[in-house]
């Protein structure tokens, strides 16, 4: 479980995080959820330590991300795997090398091993032969998936997902969607996703956290999610014509 | 502004630690290391040998010129040509050359995989980005700059004997003579520990500039100047450091 404490994150003078309190479950998809800019992904960085909020605690089953020496944060690292919103892949090594970096980096595996694990995480997420073409030569989406099956590569205890599904077709989205909840419930992942996609909220939203201009406004999960009364998380919502008609007629 | 200077200086040194920690894989290191030798030592070779063979050349045509008189022995063409050539004009001059050439390419490849998060993304990883990326380039540019310097030497020499035989001002024998003579190895040890420190500093402080951007692709050419900029500076002052000890 990750649980965060009276979180607040200055950058100079400007205040992008708010005194955030919230836990992320085990097992679980734990979804953020905001408009663009309200501090997502500053959040998200804060949880990893790629931030470090000016106050407040970031817990993993009650240690301190940010006061464990850089030895211990680095063995709690190796058991993270992060997306990041603009896939982050290395743009020196192929897909195939990609996938294959932390493998080679934290495991003993064999050669034979380690190729069939890229080969199923690729499958996963339905990339199949781009093994030799470099991130440079895919399209946006597809780097997004090439980036979660890195992620996914050594098993991570805990999957940070920073829109995955966003620059996605519906089709696609949904098969990442999928694939994300799976591999929560069957390893036992926290996974915690920022997303702004209203179908992923309500398909996989375990748990949602909804940040309005970096305040915490609401938690909740997808089942009441629809039926709040936070007036901002109601715009937020149902901002689109779509969604303004749907709610009509619930 | 002096202490902007400190803290950069104080960021630089701790840096170094950061790179200076044991390898996570030392196979994945040796890997790396091969592969940033092979970059920097092939690519550089034409551009080295081209520069030295013109620099050597001008360098024998220049002192001809200025020692043209009847009392001072002919061999002096020679024997000047060459102690400029080892001590200073290659171990400097081609030092100054590789901060253009190898020094840039690594403050960009750094700096663009900061920008591109790619940085970021090593850290979550539990890799230490700092010693990961940049110990291979460090370490690479100490072994490749000295035998790239090696080279240079051979070539202005090979330059200066050319213009020599060419344009006949003393003869190829006498410059031979001159060349040879008073040969101290020490010489050559002195130029290989200059171009030691600066292929150091050269890449460390490339990497450094790369590695401390904050921002977008903007950031990145300004940090290559100021790589640049201050990698050459510190070589020149360190030339005379160097110099003033071990002469
Ligand atoms: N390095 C930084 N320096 C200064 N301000 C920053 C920095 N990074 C983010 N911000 C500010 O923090 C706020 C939140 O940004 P963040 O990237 O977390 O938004 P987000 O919710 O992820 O949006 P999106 O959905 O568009 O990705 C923004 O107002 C942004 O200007
Ligand atoms: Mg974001």
């Amino acid at each position: 479980m990750i649980e965060l404490n009276n979180v607040s994150k200055f950058f100079g003078d400007k205040q992008v995080l708010f005194d955030i309190n919230t836990e992320f479950i085990e097992g679980k998809v734990n979804l953020i959820i905001g408009r663009s800019g309200s501090g997502k992904t500053v959040l998200m960085k804060c949880l990893v330590g790629l931030l470090s909020p000016e106050e407040g605690t970031v817990l993993y089953n009650n240690r301190n991300f940010h006061h464990l020496a850089s030895a211990e944060q680095q063995k709690l690292r190796a058991e993270m795997g992060m997306v990041f919103q603009g896939s982050a892949l290395f743009d020196s090594m192929t897909i195939h090398e990609n996938v294959m970096f932390p493998l080679d980096m934290f495991t003993n595996l064999s050669n034979e091993e380690k190729l069939d694990r890229v080969n199923f995480c690729l499958q996963r997420v339905d990339l199949e032969n781009v093994n030799r073409l470099y991130p440079a030569e895919l399209s946006g989406g597809m780097k997004k998936r090439a980036a979660i099956a890195r992620a996914i590569a050594c098993n991570p205890k805990y999957l940070f997902c920073d829109e995955p599904n966003s620059g996605l077709d519906p089709k696609t989205s949904l098969v990442i969607d999928e694939l994300i909840i799976d591999i929560t419930h069957e390893f036992g992942i926290t996974t915690v996703v920022n997303t702004h996609d209203l179908n992923s909220v309500i398909t996989i939203g375990e748990t949602i956290s909804f940040i309005y201009e970096g305040h915490l406004e609401w938690r909740g999960d997808k089942d009441n999610v629809l039926t709040s009364d936070n007036e901002n998380l109601n715009n937020f919502i149902f901002a689109q014509p779509l969604t303004q008609r749907l709610r009509q007629t619930l | 502004m002096i202490e902007h200077f400190f803290i950069t200086v104080g960021d630089y040194f701790i840096f170094l630690k950061k790179v200076f920690s044991k390898p996570d894989k030392w196979n994945i290191f040796f890997k790396k290391l091969i592969f940033e030798m092979d970059a920097m030592g092939v690519g550089s070779m034409l551009i080295v040998s081209i520069v030295s063979l013109a620099m050597g050349s001008v360098i024998t045509m220049q002192t001809a010129m200025q020692i043209e008189s009847s009392w001072i022995p002919s061999w002096t063409v020679g024997f000047v040509s060459r102690t400029s050539i080892v001590m200073e004009l290659c171990p400097t001059i081609i030092s100054l050359l590789l901060v253009g050439n190898l020094g840039s390419r690594i403050t960009a490849e750094i700096g663009s995989m900061r920008v591109t998060e790619q940085i970021d993304a090593l850290e979550v990883m539990g890799i230490n980005p700092a010693s990961y990326l940049v110990l291979p380039k460090i370490v690479a540019s100490v072994i490749v700059n000295p035998v790239l310097i090696i080279f240079s030497i051979f070539f202005a020499i090979v330059g200066g004997y050319a213009t020599i035989a060419m344009t006949g001002c003393v003869t190829t024998y006498d410059f031979m003579d001159g060349l040879t003579y008073c040969f101290r190895v020490y010489d050559v040890v002195y130029a290989l520990v200059k171009t030691f420190f600066f292929a150091f500093v050269m890449s460390s402080v490339a990497s450094f500039y790369g590695y401390k951007i904050d921002g977008g692709a903007l950031e990145l050419g300004k940090a290559n100047t100021q790589g640049i900029v201050v990698s050459s500076f510190i070589i020149l002052i360190l030339n005379v450091l160097i110099t003033q000890i071990m002469l």
